[in-house]
């Protein structure tokens, strides 16, 4: 029974990330139109883009291979399942213990691999501007954030997120410099990593100036229509996390009665919101960078993480 | 029985060696020695598998060989045994991929006897018992391979690779001829047990240690020492770059194991400060090198650099775990760095093969000329793709696990009590995830370019897919990529002797855990399913596909290429290798290659092109190999004189070297 009980939790969780994805896009494209005095299209827009780019043909490349039509598919998968793996609303899910926070980050790694190759496979120039720029991007994000699970696995004792967020919301953490390093480099990297501005413009098609756009230039149709959803579940995933970890008021323990549950649902939702709206305020008060400053700012995000990291070596009490 | 399996196995190496002297020439003599190479590595990697699943109590014996007061000491242990295993399994692989590859041999004869020879060297090594036994058979194996390196001879390249080589692997042999002269002591006694019932003081110690990070880390690839890896690597044939890429440096790094954890006695904690700095600089500074290089052999050769380095930071901190006696800590590092090992055969022969397919198919090395080689050559670019994720440490594949286990290494450090320690390993932890984002990029690079796009030249346009033996071997070490990547509990479970007898503890048994999941130390404190995360994916991946294909449009329309509205049909206009390493380049390059861009621009009317030339710099081979170069060059020009002199010159040189010889001895205290 509890085994089943389980199961439905989990299921539960996938669906709800898959759900639950286009809705913050939506929420942030409309509060950014508000801001700038528009009225913005509906919340339920990326849904309905979604369906469209569904039922429309797909517009291949000449001389596109197989790999270009997996990759989707593929980029979809590993996506969806590292967002699923991520505590939303229950912590100690059926399967959080198949892969640690490290693991997360590296199947988010694969997602990109796989995404940078797309990139290249038609051989046209802005696929490769897309993909050499994404890498160079990654090559200082992934570090960065691995630094940052360094640092919240020596306070936690441990690289597994269900733990990591049961122990957040214990009394035992208390205010760190550390963890504050940790949180500011872990928002930075989130915002490089979602190709969003300052890093990257989501709603750009200035050619020169796009980096993700680019990539994924060539696809259309329903493969169109996984990139964006993968798109939005990877920036789903990454409210949650810092969500869960740095927010973690509300999850439900790993043997919560339905009461619980129903709180914590409504406290993901609530901290999604926040998320999102705290996303956009940030967005629309800044202006994008030079492709050349971003190293300077995810090697900033290196730099806290690593300082952080440091300082835990150090003493654990800091 | 696996000692005496495993000697035969060696020795049947050694005939074939001579068998094909006889019969290089003939047209049968290439699948013959192949195959029978083939078999002789699968019977030896049998033996070694067996040995290490079995209980592996030490087997040893003397043979009647070598130095007459000493004989030939040969053993098999648990360490032994696994980089056999290692060894016999790039060996086999390399050896059926040359059934099909070595048809297209130009010049056979100069391949076929130094093959055998180099296996046989190389499984010597690792089943060697004594110095002596060690150092005949290390040089044996270095003097093979540069034989194979200097196969195509006529090349200029390859001509100064092997000279460079052959000066470094003298060098690297001097060290440790040196570093098992001082172990042995002033009696001599050159046999490892000798060795290890009387460990060296504690200064002569440090010693061993500097001359065993020379002499085997010239040979793994230790930057920098790394110098000849690049040169000579790529330039011998594909199968013999698998072997020294894939193989000969895990023999390196068994020669460093045996050594440090072996022979040397227990460690002083600082030991591990040199290795772990010199693994983190070598990973970083291999994989920023690749990415540097166009030519498709060179960037795989200076990704072994980067893994050589990932190996032995796994070594380094178990050395340090080791010497606070934090056994359980020790047996995750050391089993994260042997893990690695293996891992980096498997792909990185699978890697060397791919390469050595497109070579045959379009004679090309240089990226820059092939493109689109996915569509003439599938096969080959589906095990290509395997292994370049395997590498990048994508789960679910092999890299991932090791590396993963040695983050998980890595965060038991805290509790290192010394400061040098508590500073250095989250740097180095950090020049780790460094390298695994950088090799990501490299791979994309090396892929992308390479099998996607549009071909760049005729002859990739014109390519047809290798033979099927070829295939084949590609496709065992592309599923055995899969393999280790999700049941790694297996393996580890299988390392679990060599943990124990040299780590002093072993990893928890992974068999027992459920769905065959790794648990490190603990299941709260971390754990991973390599299994699970492959079925999610699969499983996602098809529900996603088989929704899509009934819910939504299936249609599907070929059409010239988007590209904003400007398509543009030259190939030339895709982006090349340096073109994708330029943002990289520009981040890294500038302060470490000092990377330079000169744009030449025709004025304006003038229908000359405009050129962009880069200048990269090498800081290695400029501030430490040119200068000593330079140095030898001064001496030996002014030494030169000598060969010039009179009889009545040289009769006085000869006396003033007696005499002063003989004050030295007078004055000896």
């Amino acid at each position: 029974m509890a085994l089943i009980v389980d199961f439905a939790v989990q299921g539960l969780q996938m669906l709800l990330v898959l759900m639950l994805a286009p809705l913050l896009t939506g929420l942030v494209r409309k509060v950014k139109a508000r801001f700038l005095r528009r009225r913005g299209p509906s919340l339920l827009q990326p849904y309905r883009d979604l369906a469209r780019l569904m039922r429309k043909e797909v517009v291949l490349a000449q001389n596109a291979s197989w790999l270009f039509r997996v990759i989707p598919y593929l980029v979809f998968a590993a996506t969806w399942v590292a967002a699923s793996l991520v505590p939303t609303f229950r912590t100690g899910l059926l399967f959080s213990w198949s892969a640690d926070l490290i693991a997360i980050i590296a199947l988010l790694g694969s997602a990109r691999f796989f995404l940078a190759l797309a990139g290249l496979d038609v051989g046209t120039s802005f696929g490769g501007i897309g993909s050499s720029r994404e890498v160079m991007i990654a090559s200082l994000a992934e570090p960065a954030m691995i630094m940052i699970v360094f640092t919240l696995a020596l306070i936690a004792g441990s690289t597994q997120l269900s733990t990591m967020a049961g122990y957040m919301l214990s009394s035992a953490v208390g205010l760190r410099v550390s963890l504050g390093l940790a949180a500011v480099a872990l928002i930075m990297v989130a915002i490089a990593e979602n190709a969003r501005i300052p890093v990257d413009n989501p709603a750009t098609h200035l050619e020169l100036t796009m980096v993700h756009e680019a990539m994924v230039l060539e696809y259309s149709g329903r493969h169109l229509a996984l990139i964006e959803l993968s798109a939005s579940l990877k920036l789903l995933l990454y409210v949650s996390l810092i969500a869960c970890l740095f927010a973690p008021w509300g999850l439900a323990p790993p043997d919560a009665g339905g009461e619980r549950l129903a709180l914590g649902l409504a406290s993901y939702l609530a901290k999604l919101a926040v998320g999102g709206v705290l996303l956009a305020v940030f967005e629309t008060s800044i202006a994008k960078m030079r492709v050349f400053r971003v190293p300077e700012f995810l090697g900033a995000a290196l730099m806290l993480g690593l300082l952080a990291t440091l300082l835990l070596f150090v003493s654990r009490s800091l | 029985m696996t000692l005496i399996i495993a000697s035969s196995c060696a020795a049947v190496l050694l005939a074939v060696a001579a068998l094909a002297v006889g019969i290089g020439r003939s047209p049968a003599a290439t699948p013959t020695v192949y195959g029978l190479c083939l078999g002789a590595s699968a019977v030896s990697l049998a033996a070694a598998v067996t040995h290490l699943l079995g209980t592996p109590t030490p087997i040893e014996a003397t043979l009647p060989l070598g130095l007459p007061w000493l004989g030939a000491h040969v053993r098999i242990d648990a360490l032994s045994a696994f980089f056999l295993a290692v060894v016999d399994l790039g060996a086999g692989a390399a050896s059926l991929f040359a059934l099909g590859y070595g048809r297209h041999e130009l010049a056979p004869t100069r391949v076929l006897p130094f093959y055998p020879a180099f296996l046989a060297g190389m499984n010597l090594v690792v089943l060697a018992d004594d110095a002596f036994t060690f150092l005949v058979s290390w040089e044996f194996m270095s003097l093979s391979s540069w034989a194979l390196v200097m196969a195509h001879h006529r090349d200029p390249d390859n001509l100064r690779a092997g000279y460079v080589y052959l000066i470094m692997a003298s060098f690297g042999t001097l060290a440790l001829l040196l570093a098992f002269g001082l172990l042995a002591g002033p009696d001599g006694g050159y046999a490892f047990a000798a060795i290890r019932n009387a460990p060296p003081s504690s200064a002569l110690a440090a010693l061993v240690l500097i001359l065993a990070l020379i002499g085997a880390g010239s040979k793994a690839g230790l930057v920098p020492l790394h110098a000849w890896l690049p040169l000579a690597h790529p330039a011998a044939p594909s199968q013999v770059s698998a072997l020294m890429s894939g193989v000969m440096t895990k023999v390196a790094v068994y020669g460093f194991a045996r050594i440090m954890f072996d022979l040397v006695g227990s460690p002083a904690w600082w030991w591990s400060l040199p290795v772990l700095a010199l693994g983190g600089v070598t990973a970083v500074m291999g994989v920023l090198y690749a990415l540097m290089q166009h030519d498709l052999k060179r960037l795989l050769a200076y990704h072994t650099v980067e893994n050589i380095g990932i190996i032995f930071i796994g070594l380094g901190l178990a050395l340090a775990f080791k010497a606070y006696h934090m056994s359980l800590a020790a047996a995750l590092a050391l089993t994260a760095g042997l893990l690695h090992a293996l891992n980096h055969s498997v792909f990185k022969s699978l890697l060397f093969f791919g390469a050595g397919a497109l070579l045959t198919a379009t004679g090309e090395r240089d990226m820059e000329r092939l493109g689109g080689l996915i569509h003439r050559m599938p096969q080959t670019a589906f095990m290509f793709l395997v292994g370049c994720a395997a590498i990048s440490a994508l789960p679910p594949l092999n890299g991932f696990v090791s590396e993963w286990l040695t983050f998980q290494a890595i965060l038991l450090s805290p509790q290192l009590p010394s400061w040098g320690l508590t500073l250095l390993v989250p740097t180095v932890g950090a020049l780790l995830a460094l390298s695994a984002a950088l090799a990501a990029a490299c791979f994309v690079k090396a892929f992308g370019i390479t099998f996607l796009g549009r071909p760049r030249t005729p002859v990739a346009a014109k390519a047809h897919e290798t033979d099927r033996l070829s295939l084949a071997a590609m496709s065992f070490l592309a599923a055995l990529c899969l393999v280790l990547g999700i049941m790694p509990g297996v393996f580890i479970d299988a390392l679990a002797p060599v943990a124990q007898s040299f780590a002093g503890a072993r990893m928890p048994v992974q068999a027992g855990v459920d769905w065959l999941s790794i648990v490190p130390i603990a299941e709260s404190r971390s754990s991973y399913n390599g299994l699970l995360v492959f079925l999610f994916m699969v499983i996602s991946g098809t529900l996603a596909a088989s929704a899509i294909h009934r819910l939504a449009s299936d249609r599907l329309r070929r059409a010239p290429a988007w590209d904003c509205g400007y398509p543009d049909s030259s190939p030339a206009t895709q982006y090349s290798a340096s073109s994708f390493a330029q943002p990289i380049r520009r981040v890294f390059g500038t302060v470490l290659f000092r990377a330079r861009e000169h744009a030449q621009m025709p004025p304006p009317g003038d229908p000359r092109p405009a050129r962009l030339t880069v200048v990269l710099r090498d800081p290695i081979w400029e501030t430490l190999y040119a200068p000593i170069a330079g140095a030898v060059g001064w001496v030996t020009e002014h030494l030169n004189r000598l060969q010039f002199l009179t009889i009545r010159q040289f009769l006085s040189l000869v006396f003033a070297a007696l005499v002063i010889l003989l004050l030295v001895l007078a004055l000896w205290p």
